[in-house]
C-alpha cells in the first residue's frame, strides 16, 4: 500500500508503524485510539507486517510488554489514551529511566471527571515530567510521517529514549485526509532495522532497569536530562534526510508561521493550528502584524527556538487545550518560563481552550489576538464558555 | 502432558555452577533459596524479570549486580506483562535454546501482580512463573499480603489487646491459577527442595505458560532462628498447612499425602508471627486445613 490514500489520523499512524517495521506491538483498547490497534492487527493478519501482537489485559501490561521486548533489543510500539496513558503512567518512567526507545501514540483526551471521550490535552501534558520525548502533531500526514521519524530519534545513540506522539482525539484520529503512503523502499532507505548494544545478551549477559543508590541516582537523571536534550542537536538533521527521502520537512522543535516581522504570536499545540494559521492571514490582510508558532515538541522544550522567532514581539499568547487547577496552562508555564530570558520583554497571555472537546471558533481565536492587540490584562483566561464566568 | 522426559534432578547430578550470589538477602532466607536452585536447573540461558520485592532489593543494587544470567527489574504489577514481552522479543530476534522466567513475590503475585499475571496465563505465552512465598510483603517491613495466612501477626494486622492478627485465610492461588486451564501449576516447599527443582524442570518442558507455587519462610518476618528455614519449610508440608500438588491436563494431582498430618502445635508454637495464638485459634487453622485438603481430595485423580 502506497501512495495517495484518503484515510483517518489513526489509520495514517497505523502505517507509519508498519512502515517502521516495528516488531513487538502491545496494546490495549480505548477510544479514540482503538483504529490504529485494529490495523495493526489486520496488517500482522494479513502479512503485511511481520510482527508479534501482544494482546494484554491493561494499558499499564501494554507498556510492560513493550518494555520487555524492547529489552532484547526488538523495535516496539504501543498505543494508548487518557486514562490509558494515566493508568501505564509508573511504566512511563521504567521505560524512560531504563532507556528503552519504545514509540506510543496517544490520542489526546479528556481525563476524567467529568467523564469525556472527546479531545484535549491534559492527559499527556500531565505527564511531561515522566522523561519521554514528546510530539504533537498536526494532520495525519505529519502523523504518518512522525511515525516513522519517532524511531530514528528514540533509537539515536545519544538519545535513546521512548517518544510520545501525540495527535488530538477524534479531530486528528478520527477525520479523514489524502495522505501520501511512502513506500516501504523510502521507509528501510531511511530507518534502518534497530542495532543496539544496550540490551539482554546471551555472550554477555546484563542486568536491566536496577537500582541506584543516592550516590549516583543524580547522575543517572543529569544523563536522562542530557540526552533528551540531545534530541535538539538531532532533529535538524534526521528531518533533512527525511525531506531528501520522502520531500516533505517539517522543521525543527517549532514551526513558526508569518513571525518574522510579528508583534502578537499566538503559540498552539497540534491540530488547531490550521485555523490559527487561517486567522492569522486576516488580521495581516487587516494590517495586524499577527503571526503564530506552533509547538511541535513539548520535551525537549524549544526554549531557544522560542525566544528567537518572538524576537519582535510585543505580546505573546498561549492558546492551550489544557489547565493545571490552581495555577495556569502547562504549555503557558512553559512558555513564560522560557521567554523570561528574551532580551526584551513581552506581555504574555495565556488562553484556555478546547477543553473536554469543546470546539474552538475562529472568533475565539480571534478574541485572543485582540486581547493582545488591546493589552488587556494578562490573567488567565478560558474562552469559548457556554456560562458567564462569573463565579 | 507426558511424563518427565529426563532423569530427575538430585542432590548428586545438579550443577556446581552458581547464577545468584552476592547478594544482600538476610541470614537463612528461604526465597533466595527458591531463586538459587530455580536457577541451577534452568541454567545461564535464562532471561529473569523480577518485578519490586526482597529478591530484586537485593540483587540489582548498581554496580553490584548478583545474576549472571540476563536478568531485567519490571513495575510492581508488571511480571506477567515482562515475560511476554521478553518471550516476544526472544522469538522476533530468533533467539534459541533459552528460558523466560519470571519470579515474584507473594504480594507481587497473589495482590498487585495478579491482573497481569492473569493476561500472561490468558496468552499462553511460553514461560515460567515463579512465585516466591513468604507470606507477607517481608521487603518492606513484614505487611499483610493476599497469602499471609490466619492469624498471622504483622505491621498491618497486629496481634494486639482485640485482634488476633489477619484474620482473612490465604488466597487460594494454586487453584485460582488452574481454573485458568494453565498448561501446568504446581505447588512447592523450599522444605521439599528435590520436589521443587523438578517441578522447575518440568515447567521448562512445558509449552504454554506454567506456575510454580513455592513455599519459602522467612526467618525475619516468621520470626524463627535463621537455621529452621527448611526445617519449617519441611514441617507445614507434614502438618497439612501447605501441599504439594500439580495441575496439568486440566486435572489436580497431590504429590504428597501424609497418611496423618503431624501435630500443627509444634510449628505454631516455635514462630514469633503467631505465638498470641491460642487453642480456639489453632482450631480453626485445623479446620480451614481439613477443608482445603477435602476440597483437594474431592479434585484431584488417583485418590
Amino acid at each position: 500500500m502506497s501512495g495517495k490514500k484518503f484515510i483517518s489520523g489513526d489509520e495514517a499512524f497505523a502505517q507509519g508503524v508498519r512502515l517502521a517495521k516495528a516488531q513487538v506491538i502491545s496494546a490495549y483498547p480505548i477510544t479514540p485510539q482503538t483504529i490504529v490497534v485494529e490495523r495493526l492487527s489486520e496488517m500482522v493478519e494479513e502479512g503485511e507486517l511481520d510482527s508479534k501482537f501482544l494482546h494484554v489485559e491493561s494499558e499499564h501490561s501494554a507498556l510492560m510488554a513493550a518494555m520487555g521486548a524492547a529489552a532484547t533489543g526488538a523495535r516496539t510500539f504501543t498505543a494508548t489514551s487518557s486514562q490509558g496513558l494515566l493508568y501505564m503512567a509508573e511504566c512511563l518512567t521504567y521505560v524512560a529511566g531504563g532507556r528503552f526507545p519504545i514509540v506510543m501514540m496517544n490520542a489526546n483526551r479528556a481525563t476524567a471527571l467529568p467523564w469525556s471521550i472527546y479531545g484535549d490535552h491534559r492527559d499527556s501534558l500531565s505527564l511531561l515530567d515522566h522523561g519521554w520525548i514528546q510530539i504533537y502533531t498536526e494532520n495525519a500526514q505529519e502523523s504518518l510521517d512522525m511515525a516513522i521519524q519517532a524511531y530514528a530519534i528514540a533509537e539515536q545513540e545519544e538519545i535513546r529514549l521512548p517518544v510520545m506522539v501525540n495527535l488530538d482525539g477524534f479531530v486528528l484520529t478520527h477525520t479523514y485526509e489524502a495522505v501520501d503512503i511512502p513506500t516501504q523502499e523510502q521507509a528501510d532507505a531511511f530507518l534502518k532495522p534497530r542495532e543496539t548494544w544496550d540490551k539482554l545478551d546471551f555472550d554477555k549477559p546484563v542486568s536491566m532497569a536496577y537500582t541506584v543508590g543516592p550516590d549516583l541516582n543524580e547522575e543517572y537523571n543529569l544523563l536522562h536530562h542530557k540526552a533528551l536534550l540531545n534530541v535538539a542537536k538531532h532533529i535538524e538533521n534526521i528531518d533533512v534526510s527525511f525531506e531528501k527521502i520522502f520531500g516533505r520537512k517539517y522543521g525543527g522543535l517549532i514551526n513558526g508561521y508569518r513571525t518574522e516581522d510579528a508583534d502578537l504570536i499566538l503559540i498552539t499545540l497540534g491540530s488547531i493550528s490550521g485555523l490559527v494559521r487561517d486567522v492569522v492571514d486576516e488580521l495581516r490582510e487587516e494590517g495586524v502584524k499577527a503571526g503564530m508558532i506552533r509547538i511541535r515538541f513539548m520535551r525537549p522544550f524549544p526554549a531557544e527556538e522560542l525566544i528567537r522567532e518572538t524576537a519582535h514581539a510585543s505580546a505573546v499568547g498561549v492558546l492551550e487545550k489544557d489547565i493545571s487547577f490552581g495555577f495556569e496552562g502547562t504549555v503557558y508555564s512553559n512558555v513564560n518560563s522560557a521567554l523570561s530570558k528574551s532580551a526584551h520583554k513581552i506581555s504574555t497571555y495565556d488562553f484556555i481552550g478546547g477543553i473536554g472537546g469543546k470546539n474552538i471558533s475562529k472568533e475565539d481565536v480571534r478574541s485572543c489576538f485582540a486581547a493582545m492587540q488591546k493589552k488587556e490584562s494578562e490573567e488567565v483566561r478560558f474562552i469559548g464558555l457556554e456560562v458567564e464566568d462569573d463565579i | 502432558m507426558t511424563s518427565e522426559s529426563t532423569e530427575r534432578i538430585n542432590a548428586e547430578n545438579i550443577t556446581e555452577d552458581e547464577f545468584f550470589f552476592g547478594h544482600k538477602a538476610c541470614a537463612g532466607c528461604g526465597g533466595s533459596l527458591a531463586v538459587r536452585i530455580a536457577l541451577k536447573v534452568l541454567g545461564e540461558r535464562t532471561l529473569l524479570v523480577e518485578p519490586a520485592g526482597c529478591m530484586s532489593a537485593v540483587s540489582f543494587n548498581y554496580p553490584q549486580m548478583s545474576f549472571s544470567n540476563n536478568a531485567i527489574i519490571s513495575a510492581f504489577a508488571g511480571t506477567g506483562a515482562v515475560l511476554s514481552g521478553l518471550k516476544a522479543g526472544a522469538e522476533v530476534m530468533g533467539w534459541k535454546d533459552y528460558h523466560v522466567l519470571g519470579i515474584a513475590g507473594d504480594g507481587g503475585t497473589a495482590d498487585i501482580g495478579l491482573q497481569a499475571l492473569s493476561g500472561l496465563i490468558d496468552r499462553n505465552d511460553d514461560v515460567i512463573y515463579l512465585c516466591y512465598d513468604n507470606e507477607a510483603y517481608m521487603n518492606t517491613g513484614i505487611q499483610k499480603s493476599g497469602l499471609t495466612p490466619f492469624g498471622t501477626s504483622t505491621t498491618t494486622t497486629p496481634a494486639g489487646k482485640k485482634g488476633k492478627g489477619n484474620l482473612k485465610h490465604k488466597k487460594n492461588l494454586f487453584e485460582i491459577v488452574a481454573a485458568h486451564d494453565i498448561p501446568y501449576a504446581a505447588t512447592a516447599s523450599i522444605g521439599y527442595i528435590e520436589d521443587f527443582a523438578n517441578k522447575i524442570k518440568r515447567a521448562s518442558e512445558v509449552r504454554g505458560t506454567s506456575f510454580i507455587h513455592v513455599l519459602a519462610p522467612c526467618p525475619t518476618g516468621w520470626g524463627i532462628d535463621t537455621s529452621e528455614t527448611v526445617e519449617v519449610a519441611r514441617e507445614v508440608v507434614d502438618n497439612g498447612l501447605w501441599y504439594l500438588a500439580e495441575y496439568y491436563d486440566g486435572e489436580y494431582h497431590i504429590n504428597r499425602k501424609p497418611k496423618e498430618f503431624k501435630d500443627i502445635h509444634s510449628y505454631i508454637k516455635r514462630q514469633g508471627r503467631f505465638k498470641h495464638l491460642d487453642e480456639e485459634d489453632i482450631k480453626e487453622i485445623i479446620a480451614q486445613r481439613d477443608k482445603t485438603w477435602k476440597r483437594l481430595q474431592q479434585y484431584s485423580v488417583g485418590q
